[in-house]
């Protein structure tokens, strides 16, 4: 028995307890309990009227029942009548009956509604705080609909009694969380508002939990709630430690009061008025100036609650992002903590430090810290001290340490709590890919990721890495080769093996030349793996065989009989013996060009929102990463990043142009190499001859120039075209897919095809918002001096919002939505000019108009046209004169890589002829550019030398317009 | 604030006090697993953990552990103080207070905490003016007042 027992001390409840106690298992307690329960039930049905006191003690005694974790299905009637007994002890144990056993039996709310009526109107505060106690442990709707009228008029009365105040002011705030549509403060506002300046301290501290609370939802109503904050504030941090009497916790004024006007700050903006705001940054010095002091305690008490107040001012400063001083004094202070003896205190320091890394006023103070977090990434005792600082590199990461800080978190992975494993990897594939300045680095980064972490890579990591490879041309050399070596170890990851086998079978061809790689070798290094690996690779390993068998056909017998043998068709897996059944029948019947397009190279992905941030933002709810981003020194360096509309006016003002950071999906690629092969030759083995110099006399068709303006209704002029258009034109030169134009609200995808003089263009703009576009409209048109002829471009929407025509419906885009445009396109006749795209919508009120130039280039009506040396030699000698021949002789602006060259080259649209430049260095091609009006038959030269850097491109053609355009088109490219 | 538990070091629950709307079963889950996390963690660690989407705040004294959760943007520093607070208010008002005086006195401690935090939120932070309402209304014991 305890050595004091206040109050009235219920003796059967001490017994009882005490019997509890002494039960020697779960089973004796549990009989225990269950003797009592019967006792209790009993009593409670049996004839004799209870007196209160056995009343109170046996609902006392099932409370204790339930809170030692046993159900309890009766006795709440009892504990209703006793909240209106006349004894204070009886009614404080029939609420808190209540207030733990809260049922949402309607007829006993009612019944419970009426006490706390009762004890609200008596006048008597005592009664009025325990039925507010009730309300606010209870906080049901029910509650909130028979009180929240009734409340407020009790916080705000002359005549109330503090300590009811208290009560009815947090009471409101339960009620308010819960029901907020019940809550009306309305005509309140303002009084409840002056409760700042209250002078009972008790009273401003439950006051300002509630304030804060409506304030964050409604804070226009609130806002004159600043300057009083800030003036309470300000007399709570000059005064003397003595002043505030019992408020003052060891030698700190009102910490408590402190925190919470300071939170009460941060939803708001930093105040205009300049007196107001002079005397809250004094305030802020001033709390900045005590950490510095010597303690005038040695308690831990004393330093947590005067460091409780700093880590608030810490977040106001940071939440006001608006002086550069006090950023930098707190990032020194916070400097301090990490190294501080007290766990808790470096703990809270890397946390704080990490909502600083992103304010670009401390971005780089932060930064000089680098060493000592990775100091305790390393030596750390408690793995949720680790955690933050992983946290923290993350925060602080940027171009100038991302190599350092990723080699850091991939080596503290190789020992890192399973707990953390998981994040950590999404972590580094993050920076990996934000910061990649060469991608080799990525993809290196990436696979020692599978390495050390293998079952920690999940699916979006390692499709990740695949679909940059897919968009990268000039890293899918080095990620085939990096994967070839991989995978050489005998015991390797399986996620390994999938990123192998996917992109070999993409990209294996580049690296099949030298011969310690060549096909079959990369076959039986992936087969190798083949049976130990789970059913969802194999399936992907079959997919790879099967392209390996389009890339290399002399691996095709020997994947056959893989196919055929009985292990993969007669396979007990439905999936795999579906592929295994239909990958052989594909290779045995189709033709090669068959073979070529149903396994051609994978397009590249248009979306771009990165899969692992998503899966990151979804481990760590929206909150947590949205705050990282929203504020991010460098926004919109997430490539995908999804940046929400948090900065409207910054992102607004960078709308037309695209995001100059890295780019990793293209944009600002170097050279774009495209392995498309299209292998449509044979359709067209005589074309070339009829479209030789004698089919120039057909002549150019004044007539045959079509145009039809695209629908067009647009009230502000489109924009003149981004200065970098013809870049991004060029781009897509010898390519057809791919990001054409992004910025921090606006993707622009591109998927094209091209037969004959016709092409289909599929547009899709990705609204990288959270927030809706409205008036959303794109138009084509072509550029002036050409609108009577070239290109007839056809506009559907498929979004049928985006009526252009009519224009009576606002298309909307919503947030992180795409919508997709298909324009159909006929080539008249040869062109120069590309059409113009425009696009227009508004974006939180201001109007975004970009024009772009819609990358359709002669070169995309050319079929390519396979022939022999002799055959080529005498068609060149037929276009021999002067004005059917164009020439440039220029430097190399990439490298001279055959493979790259030949890509970029069949990219253009043509063939390239083997063995028929006398000189093997040199490259000739040929084929047949198709319009309406005619065809125009097209040789080309291109002869590199790798000691000069130069290159010589010559183009010959039945036409002089044609030469001279595919000769420059093609000159930018290498 | 979330919620507030008190547990000894057998892990045995001592005092539960929710200050959001939850289902018996997922409060009996949610103390389950958060005493076996932190009856797992050294005695050096630090006082904070992220738990779901919380922070979670917890010190023990001597048998008992003081644990409560606090969402997001709330202090941990200060939340530690209120744990102190509280527990100099069952010292003061038991005289030493020890685990037995809250298991035999549970409805005290509770009464106590109510007049302390209110719908998880600081109501009065004075000491005295705590514990001068806990002895009026004990004062107020045994009187019976008109209705």
């Amino acid at each position: 028995m305890p050595a004091v027992s206040k109050g009235d001390g219920m003796r059967g409840l001490a017994v009882f307890i005490s019997d509890i106690r002494n039960c020697k298992s779960k089973e004796a307690e549990i009989k225990r309990i269950n003797k009592e329960l019967a006792n209790i039930r009993s009593k409670f049905k049996g004839d004799k009227a209870l007196d209160g006191y056995s009343k109170k003690k046996y609902v006392c005694k099932l409370l204790f029942i339930f809170l030692l974790g046993h159900d309890i299905d009766f006795g709440h009637m009892e504990a209703v009548n006793l909240l209106s007994s006349n004894k204070y002890t009886e009614k404080q144990i029939g609420y808190l009956f209540i207030s733990v056993l809260v049922n949402s039996n309607s007829e006993l709310i009612r019944l419970i509604n009426n006490a706390i009526k009762n004890d609200l109107s008596s006048r008597n505060p005592t009664f009025m705080c325990l039925a507010l106690h009730c309300i606010a442990n209870v906080g049901s709707r029910e509650m909130a609909e028979a009180f929240a009228g009734e409340i407020p008029r009790i916080l705000v009365a002359g005549d109330t009694m503090d300590s009811v105040k208290q009560s009815a002011a947090l009471c409101l705030l339960r009620l308010y969380k819960a029901s907020p549509d019940l809550v009306l403060m309305g005509e309140w506002t303002s009084r409840v508002v002056h409760l700042l300046n209250d002078q009972h301290m008790g009273v401003v501290t439950a006051a300002i939990s509630l304030i804060t609370c409506l304030s964050s939802k409604n804070p226009d109503e609130f806002k004159t709630c600043v300057s009083l904050a800030v003036s309470r504030l300000s007399r709570i941090v000059s005064s003397a430690s003595t002043d505030l009497q019992d408020y003052t916790y060891y030698f700190v004024p009102a910490p408590w009061l402190s925190c919470k006007l300071l939170r009460l700050l941060q939803c708001y903006p930093p105040p205009e008025d300049g007196a107001v705001k002079g005397r809250l940054v004094e305030c802020l010095e001033t709390i900045l100036n005590k950490a510095q002091e010597p303690p005038k305690s040695k308690k831990v008490q004393h330093s947590n609650a005067k460091n409780a107040i700093l880590f608030e001012a810490i977040s106001l400063i940071i939440h006001y992002d608006s002086e550069p001083n006090l950023l930098v004094r707190a990032c020194n202070q916070l400097g301090q903590f990490l190294q501080h003896r007290e766990t808790n205190l470096r703990y809270l320091a890397l946390e704080s430090m990490c909502t600083l890394a992103s304010s670009e006023f401390s971005h780089e103070a932060v930064k000089t810290h680098i060493e000592t977090v990775i100091n305790a990434l390393k030596t750390e005792r408690d793995v949720s001290v680790r955690q933050r600082a992983a946290d923290l590199l993350y925060a602080m990461c940027d171009r100038s340490n991302a190599k350092q800080i990723v080699a850091e978190m991939l080596s503290y992975l190789e020992t890192a709590d399973y707990s953390i494993r998981e994040e950590m990897v999404l972590k580094v594939a993050i920076l990996a890919e934000k910061y990649a300045v060469d991608y080799s680095w990525y993809v290196d980064t990436i696979l020692n990721l599978i390495r050390i972490a293998g079952d920690y890579v999940s699916e979006e990591v390692w499709y990740r890495v695949i679909q940059i490879v897919i968009n990268r041309d000039d890293v899918q050399g080095y990620a085939a080769k990096t994967v070839f070596e991989a995978l050489q170890a005998p015991a390797c990851h399986e996620n390994m093996v999938k990123v192998g086998g996917y992109i070999l079978g993409e990209f294996g061809n580049l690296i099949a030349g030298d011969p310690r790689s060549s096909p079959l070798v990369q076959f039986n290094l992936l087969h190798s793996k083949f049976h130990l690996c789970s059913v969802p690779t194999r399936a992907l390993l079959l997919s790879a065989y099967i392209k390996f068998i389009n890339l290399f056909p002399e691996t095709k017998a020997t994947i056959q009989e893989v196919l055929r043998s009985d292990s993969q068709i007669r396979n007990s897996d439905v999936e795999l013996q579906q592929r295994a059944v239909e990958y052989l029948k594909l290779s045995s019947i189709a033709s090669t060009d068959v073979l070529a397009t149903v396994l051609e190279e994978m397009p590249p992905f248009p979306e771009r929102e990165s899969s692992i941030l998503a899966k990151l933002k979804k481990k760590k709810g929206p909150g947590a990463v949205s705050v990282e981003l929203e504020d991010g020194k460098e926004r919109g360096e997430l490539n995908g990043g999804g940046d929400r509309g948090g900065d409207a006016a910054i992102a607004a003002s960078n709308a037309s142009t695209p995001s100059p950071s890295a780019d990793l999906l293209g944009l600002r690629s170097t050279a774009p190499v495209s392995g498309t092969t299209p292998s449509a030759g044979s359709l067209l083995v005589d074309v070339f001859s009829e479209a030789g110099p004698s089919a120039t006399s057909a002549g150019v068709n004044d007539d045959g120039f079509l145009s039809s303006a695209p629908p067009t209704v647009a009230s502000e002029d489109p924009a003149p075209p981004l200065p970098e258009s013809d870049e991004l034109l060029n781009k897509f030169v010898c390519k057809n897919n791919g990001v054409l134009f992004e910025n921090q609200l606006l993707q622009i995808g591109i998927k094209s095809e091209y037969r004959q003089n016709l092409g289909r263009m599929y547009l899709f703009y990705g609204n990288k918002t959270s927030v809706q576009f409205v008036s959303f409209n794109t138009t084509v048109s072509c550029p002036g001096e050409l609108q009577s002829h070239i290109l007839q471009c056809i506009c559907t929407h498929t979004h049928t919002l985006l009526n252009v025509q009519t224009k009576t419906v606002e298309p909307l885009v919503e947030g992180g939505a795409q919508v997709q445009q298909v324009i159909n396109i006929e080539c008249l006749t040869d062109f120069i000019d590309a059409p113009l795209l425009n696009i227009k919508f508004r974006y939180g009120g201001a109007l975004q108009n970009i024009s772009l130039k819609l990358p359709v280039t002669i070169n995309k009506f050319f079929q390519p046209t396979e022939m022999a040396a002799a055959d080529f030699f005498q068609r060149w000698k037929q276009l021999s004169q002067p004005q059917q021949e164009a020439q440039k002789i220029f430097k190399a602006s990439h490298g001279m890589d055959t493979e790259v060259l030949k890509a970029k080259l069949l990219g253009l649209g043509t063939a390239l002829l083997e063995n028929v430049d006398p000189n093997p260095e040199n490259y000739v091609c040929a084929g047949v550019i198709q319009t309406k009006a005619q065809q125009v038959g097209c040789l080309l030269r291109l002869e590199p030398n790798a000691q000069a850097q130069m290159y010589r491109l010559t183009l010959r053609s039945s036409k002089d317009t044609v030469s001279q355009r595919v000769c420059d088109l093609l000159a930018e490219q290498f | 604030m979330q919620f507030m538990l008190l547990f000894s070091r057998q892990g045995k629950l001592r005092l539960q006090k929710w200050y959001v709307p939850l289902s018996d079963k997922e409060r009996k889950k949610i103390s389950r697993d958060l005493v076996q996390t932190i009856l797992a963690r050294k005695p050096k660690m630090c006082s904070f953990l992220e738990w779901r989407d919380l922070k979670i705040v917890y010190k023990r004294y001597a048998s008992l552990y003081f644990c409560c959760a606090v969402e997001d943007q709330d202090n941990e520093l200060i939340t530690l103080e209120i744990i102190h607070r509280y527990v100099e208010l069952l010292d003061k008002y038991f005289g030493s207070v020890c685990e037995l005086d809250i298991i035999f006195n549970f409805e005290k401690a509770y009464f106590i905490l109510d007049e302390f935090l209110l719908g998880g939120e600081a109501q009065e932070t004075s000491k005295k003016n705590v514990l001068k309402a806990i002895e009026q209304a004990d004062l107020l014991q045994e009187c019976t007042f008109p209705v």
